[in-house]
């Protein structure tokens, strides 16, 4: 079988719906960003598939920068919860509420 | 030396920016924060007198112009340019500057680099406004300026600071945001930010009153017109000494300023149809700020209110559309912002004292500050119009060309009128005089109250000196302005307008920078 | 333009004022009170003797060319509006300026005896010469803006002075009526400037001064249209100045400053500016018989009205400020029976007996320990020699009595109502009932204050005494005018050759449309000589019979049997005598139809209810309570749940997804 484009948007569909119900569905913070990371890796699949099927390197750029991207907000992200479960002696999401108004 | 004479414009702006940048990083210790602030205050006057001296009156169109291309190859442009309007402004700024810093030195104690650093940010953004050419750069300008003058007020303020501070904010923001709008859609008819491209897009009659309506509204607030002025009640009250006199004297020349400089040349029609109904709101503010000036118990507020009406002059020179009501309007600008900043200057000295401004609590004042008295007693004349000082001669200006005018509807009716504010003027500063100052001295904490110190004397004589010498000599303002005046009513008589850019029917020529010897071309408008 | 002689001593007489004020001024306290008192009697004194120099220069020059002018460049230059900063001297004004600084002068000198004691000696005599600077601005300004800028500046001096006394908040309440009055008078000035500028602007050659008197005297044909309108404007001005009805009311009030102050400001100079403006004017007046009457019947009626009340008074300067009223109005009368030159010839003999009159009255105060109150004065006659002398010379002539300077001047003013044909009978009736009057109650002054027993308690008996040299010197020079001045308006038919008049002509009679009026004026004893000189030695006759029965009444009355004036009192259960007392209680009736009301509807109304109330409660803090209201809503969606965003986001994110796909 030839695997044809149709076949990585599938499977970059999964992987975002995945991301995305466990982003809504969990409380774990930890958990959620690692959601986060699997949406963006979805989009890099998108990314990479399209580059391919349109013969240039443009998606491989933005491919490229959406990894720095997503290695900047994971570190971010967990050091920002490191310090809240420091604080907190928790990251479940709905003991955090601070940000209400 | 050419080096700063070159690019004067942009010295003379972000001389003071640069001041305040320093102050927030370097200049750390209180007494060294104001001496600092002072002397660059002063660099700035210093610098701006090249502009005075060098300015040549002959000429109405911009001078000293400098044109930098900033954005989308140069349809947004760093367009600094000074014509006689611009001039005159600029120089009440920079001559009050150092002198509002000057009245500082005991009334702000604390966090005094700030409170200096938002001061020169200030003088920064309004020096800024008056030069810019460029609708951007005039907007971005035109904005930045709420920002110190929101903290000063919030910050440094009375009671009801942030009230006061909020609601300054959001009516100007409100206005501004029309204003935007409107210049969104000119740029996109004009395919540039420049004010000279603006001038020459043939709009339709229509467009032209909503256009003319976003932007007069912008103004109208921070003039402000008759009914939009109640934030500056507020404003003035809550807001320090300092804060006061830069909101007075130059702040609110902005709103004048902008109408003159782009609602009325850019949209002659929406100037022909709505000039009745603005001289109306005019004169109803003259009269309406005096009588409730008269009544009011907070000098501050009486002399805020007396803006109101003073403002309302200056309104109706410039929709008089004569020469000599617009030419006086600028006058009365000046002189207004000589004599009621040192109005608020004076009862920021009072309140120094006394911490309060409720005329009940003075009374009998001459005997124990008769210097004070005397200097109160000249500003008061200033502000009521006393021929042979400033104020007389703008408004005479003003109400001899609105009598005259042939465009203004019930031109004669709107002079009658608005004369009765000159003698409702003289009722509430004189009464106001009368019970701070005359009768016995009753309150025993008005007893032993020092006089005006040398510093406070040095701070208010050049004002006074400058009330004098307009008055006798008006010729030094409105010889640098008649050129001036007449290039900007000239889109109102159908006559040429100005243009920076003498090749741009011909073809689309890269901006030169620097470029400054500007023509008259003639517009094509369809009466023609 | 016609060339004319330039002067530039003209600056000079009124610099030198300004100059000693500003030094006065600014050194105040610092100053030795000798250094102060000869500074400001000096610069006076130069002023005058200035004035002297260019006068007789003027009177070297032939008749038609008296003019000397002195520019110190523009004023105000804006397109074709010119406006110069200048002096001129006329006929007119020359006249003006040495009755100005001459009289200021010698006031000056009673000053230093009078304030001699006075804490803010300084200040005072820094204010007088400022007064002289401004009045001298008024007088020598080369167009109508210069004189406007003296007219305030008089108003300004007048407020300072009559204020000067600030201690009492009446006095300074005083002040501040008398500007306000005066700046309502200013309305109608400025108005008739501004309708006299855009009339003529149109017409101006190039570098004309638009308000410069000659060229308005050139032009006056092109303002004849509005010129009804323009003097009527102009003569409101003049009634705030001049103390004329409606706006007569703050001159009595006035009194509160210092006597000096009374005599320079509120009799002899500033109070006529009114009236030398309307004969600067006199071209534009002369154009409008309406506006002539309005004036000449202003004038008759403030002259009987005033007199009236002057019946009544008790304190000795209001008496006195009632009289200066009723002389202006006879002032204005002549104005407007196109007498101008009558008109300036009464200011100048009013200048003199009037200042003398209060100086006099300023002496008697001094002795009585500052009482004002006739009733508690009496017999000063033997121990104020010289006051009560020089004070009844001053009686003598504001009665009218020959050959006092009065009689020449009151009695042309009478004869010239009653010959003019913008005059009449019932004008000259009213006027020579005034003059009766007039008369009676100035008799009723001396009698109350000088004759009889004095009423004042012991402690104030104790210290009366003969004022020092420096106060009776002035009145005796005053005294000495008050008797001869009137000399050189000795009338024709009485054998003279009324120099003065002939001195003033050229300035009245040139011009458009004055030629016909000048016949009216000057050829009024041309034509009908004879029967008129019989009807003139008759009037003349009658009104200084008139006069002597006027003061041979109050004289009796007061004198001898003071129940008539108890009697008259109470005649009409009262009613008159308190309507008089109470000055027709005009004063209240400004007051509740004006003031009080204008103040509680600024005050509750437009502050109260339309500024706090309206725009600012309802219109602005109301949009704020909508947009609070509308925060207030959508702030339930700010709840800090994580979860409840992630699934707003994803499902709005999968509705917009789906919409997109679907809508094509």
């Amino acid at each position: 079988m030839e695997i044809t484009l149709t076949h990585y948007l599938l499977l970059a569909m999964t992987v975002f719906l995945t991301g995305m119900v466990g982003f809504v569905v969990r409380r774990n913070a930890i958990v959620m960003l690692m959601c986060v990371e699997l949406m963006l890796s979805s989009v890099n699949i998108v990314f990479a598939a399209y580059s391919r099927f349109h013969a240039n390197a443009d998606g491989h750029v933005f491919v490229l920068m959406n990894f720095a991207v997503a290695a900047a907000e994971a570190a971010i992200g967990l050091a920002i919860l490191v310090e809240i479960f420091r604080r907190r002696r928790t990251v479940n999401v709905d003991d955090l509420k601070a940000l209400m108004e | 030396m050419s080096l700063i004479t070159d690019h004067i414009l942009t010295w003379v702006t972000f001389l003071p920016l640069l001041g305040s940048v320093l102050l927030w990083t370097i200049v750390r210790r209180d007494s060294h924060a104001r001496i600092f602030a002072l002397v660059v205050a002063l660099a700035d006057f210093v610098l701006s007198l090249h502009l005075w001296f060098h300015f040549d009156s002959s000429r109405g169109d911009d001078q000293f112009v400098e044109k930098v291309a900033w954005l989308f190859n140069g349809q947004i442009s760093y367009h600094m340019g000074m014509d006689g309007i611009s001039l005159v402004l600029v120089m009440l700024t920079t001559f009050l500057g150092p002198l509002v810093i000057l009245s500082t030195w005991k009334a702000i104690t604390d966090r005094v680099p700030e409170f200096m650093a938002f001061l020169l940010f200030l003088q920064a953004a309004m020096l800024g406004t008056f030069f810019a050419r460029d609708m951007l750069l005039f907007y971005v300008f035109w904005e930045v300026m709420l920002i110190p003058m929101y903290f000063i007020i919030g910050m440094w303020g009375g009671q009801r600071r942030i009230y006061a501070a909020v609601k300054f904010f959001i009516f100007t923001m409100v206005g501004s945001v029309f204003m935007l709008v409107g210049i969104l859609y000119l740029y996109f008819q004009a395919g540039s930010m420049n004010l000279f491209d603006f001038l020459e897009v043939a709009l339709g009659h229509e467009a032209q009153l909503w256009l003319f309506a976003a932007f007069f509204l912008a103004f109208a607030i921070k003039v402000p017109v008759f009914p939009l002025h109640t934030w500056l009640p507020d404003a003035h009250v809550e807001a320090p000494t300092a804060g006061s006199v830069v909101l007075a004297a130059v702040l609110l020349k902005m709103g004048i300023y902008g109408m003159l400089r782009f609602a009325m040349p850019l949209f002659p029609d929406g100037v022909a149809f709505f000039a009745p109904a603005i001289s109306i709101l005019a004169v109803i503010g003259i009269i309406y700020g005096a009588l409730v000036a008269m009544v009011q118990p907070d000098v501050k507020k009486l002399v805020a209110y007396s803006s109101v009406s003073h403002l309302g002059f200056v309104v109706l020179g410039l929709f008089s559309l004569t020469p000599l009501g617009v030419a006086g309007g600028i006058f009365t600008m000046i002189a207004h912002g000589l004599s009621t900043g040192a109005l608020f200057l004076l009862v920021g000295v009072i309140y120094e004292r006394r911490h309060t401004r409720q005329i009940s609590e003075f009374g009998g004042l001459a005997h124990e500050m008769p210097v004070f008295a005397t200097f109160f007693m000249i500003t008061t004349l200033a502000s009521v119009g006393l021929p042979g000082m400033a104020g007389f001669i703008g408004e005479f200006m003003i109400l001899f060309g609105t009598f005259g005018s042939e465009t203004l509807a019930h031109a004669k009716l709107m002079t009658i009128l608005a004369t009765t504010g000159v003698v409702l003027g003289a009722i509430y500063m004189l009464w106001m005089y009368q019970r701070v100052f005359f009768g016995k001295l009753a309150n025993e904490k008005n007893k032993g109250l020092p006089d005006l110190s040398l510093r406070e004397i040095a701070v208010l004589l050049p004002i006074v000196i400058f009330m004098f010498w307009l008055g006798v000599r008006p010729g030094l303002i409105l010889d640098k302005v008649e050129a001036s005046v007449a290039t900007v009513l000239a889109p109102l008589n159908g006559g040429p307008i100005l243009t920076d850019d003498p090749g741009h029917h011909a073809l689309r020529a890269e901006p030169e920078p620097g470029q400054d010897h500007p023509v008259f071309i003639v517009r094509d408008t369809e009466n023609q | 333009m016609e060339s004319h002689a330039t002067e530039s001593l003209l600056r000079w007489i009124v610099l030198v004022p300004l100059l000693a004020a500003a030094v006065g001024g600014l050194l105040n306290r610092r100053l030795p009170k000798q250094v102060a008192g000869l500074l400001a009697c000096g610069a006076v004194g130069v002023s005058f003797a200035l004035s002297v120099t260019v006068f007789l220069r003027l009177t070297r020059m032939p008749a038609a060319e008296r003019f000397v002018s002195d520019t110190m460049g523009t004023w105000i230059g804006f397109g074709n509006l010119q406006i110069d900063l200048g002096f001129t001297m006329d006929p007119l004004s020359g006249v003006m300026a040495l009755v100005v600084t001459g009289v200021g002068f010698l006031i000056h000198i009673y000053s230093l005896g009078y304030m001699a004691h006075d804490e803010g000696f300084g200040r005072f005599f820094a204010y007088m010469n400022l007064f002289i600077f401004a009045m001298m601005t008024l007088v020598l300004g080369e167009n109508m803006l210069m004189l406007f800028v003296g007219w305030e500046g008089v108003g300004l001096c007048s407020y300072l002075l009559i204020a000067f006394w600030f201690n009492d908040e009446a006095n300074a309440a005083a002040g501040k009526k008398a500007f306000i009055v005066n700046r309502i008078g200013d309305f109608g000035f400025l108005l008739g400037i501004f309708l006299i500028g855009t009339t003529l602007l149109p017409h101006l050659a190039e570098g004309e001064g638009l308000f410069s008197f000659r060229t308005l005297q050139h032009h006056a044909g092109i303002m004849a249209p509005v010129a009804t309108a323009i003097c009527l404007l102009l003569f409101l001005g003049a009634t705030g100045k001049s103390a004329q009805i409606p706006l007569y009311i703050w001159l009595p009030d006035a009194m509160a400053g210092p006597t000096p102050v009374s005599a320079l400001i509120h009799a002899a100079t500033m109070v006529t500016a009114g009236v030398y403006m309307v004969a600067r004017m006199n071209f534009l007046f002369v154009l409008s018989p309406t506006a002539m009457g309005v004036v000449a019947a202003v004038g008759v009626v403030t002259a009987i009205f005033a007199a009236t009340i002057a019946l009544t008074q008790n304190d000795i300067k209001k008496v006195l400020a009632y009289s200066t009223v009723s002389q202006l109005g006879y002032m204005m009368l002549a104005c407007g029976v196109g007498a101008f030159g009558i008109a300036i010839f009464h200011v100048m003999t009013h200048a003199f007996f009037k200042a003398l009159l209060f100086l006099g009255s300023g002496s008697v105060i001094h002795a009585m320990s500052n009482e004002k109150d006739m009733r508690v004065m009496g017999g000063l006659k033997k121990k104020l020699p010289i006051t009560f002398w020089t004070f009844l010379i001053g009686t003598l002539a504001l009665a009218g009595i020959f050959p006092f300077a009065g009689f020449f001047s009151k009695d042309e003013i009478l004869w010239k109502t009653f010959s003019s044909e913008l005059g009449g009978v019932l004008p000259w009736a009213l006027g020579f009932l005034a003059a009766g009057l007039t008369a009676f109650y100035m008799m009723r002054l001396v009698v109350l204050t000088f004759f009889g027993e004095n009423r004042a308690s012991a402690e104030v008996k104790s210290h009366i005494h003969e004022s020092p040299a420096t106060m009776t010197m002035p009145l005796v020079i005053l005294a000495v005018l008050s008797l001869v001045g009137g000399w050189i308006g000795w009338p024709h038919f009485m054998g003279g050759g009324a120099w003065f008049e002939q001195w003033l002509a050229p300035v009245f009679s040139s011009g458009h449309g004055a030629a016909a009026h000048g016949a009216a004026v000057h050829g009024a004893a041309a034509g009908e000589a004879v029967h008129d000189t019989m009807m003139e030695w008759i009037l003349a006759g009658a009104s200084l019979a008139w006069g002597l029965i006027g003061l041979g009444v109050g004289y009796f009355v007061y004198m001898k049997k003071i129940s008539i004036a108890t009697s008259l009192r109470n005649l009409g259960g009262g009613v008159p005598y308190k309507i008089l007392l109470n000055k027709y209680y005009v004063d209240e009736a400004y007051e509740g139809t004006f003031i009080r009301p204008g103040y509680l509807l600024s005050k509750n109304v437009l502050w109260k209810i339309v500024d706090a109330g309206l725009i600012d409660g309802l219109l602005v803090n109301g949009s704020a309570l909508v947009v609070a209201i509308t925060g207030s809503v959508l702030r339930l969606f700010q709840n800090g749940m994580v979860r409840f965003y992630a699934w707003s986001f994803t499902i709005g994110v999968t509705v917009f997804v789906l919409y997109l796909s679907f809508s094509g």
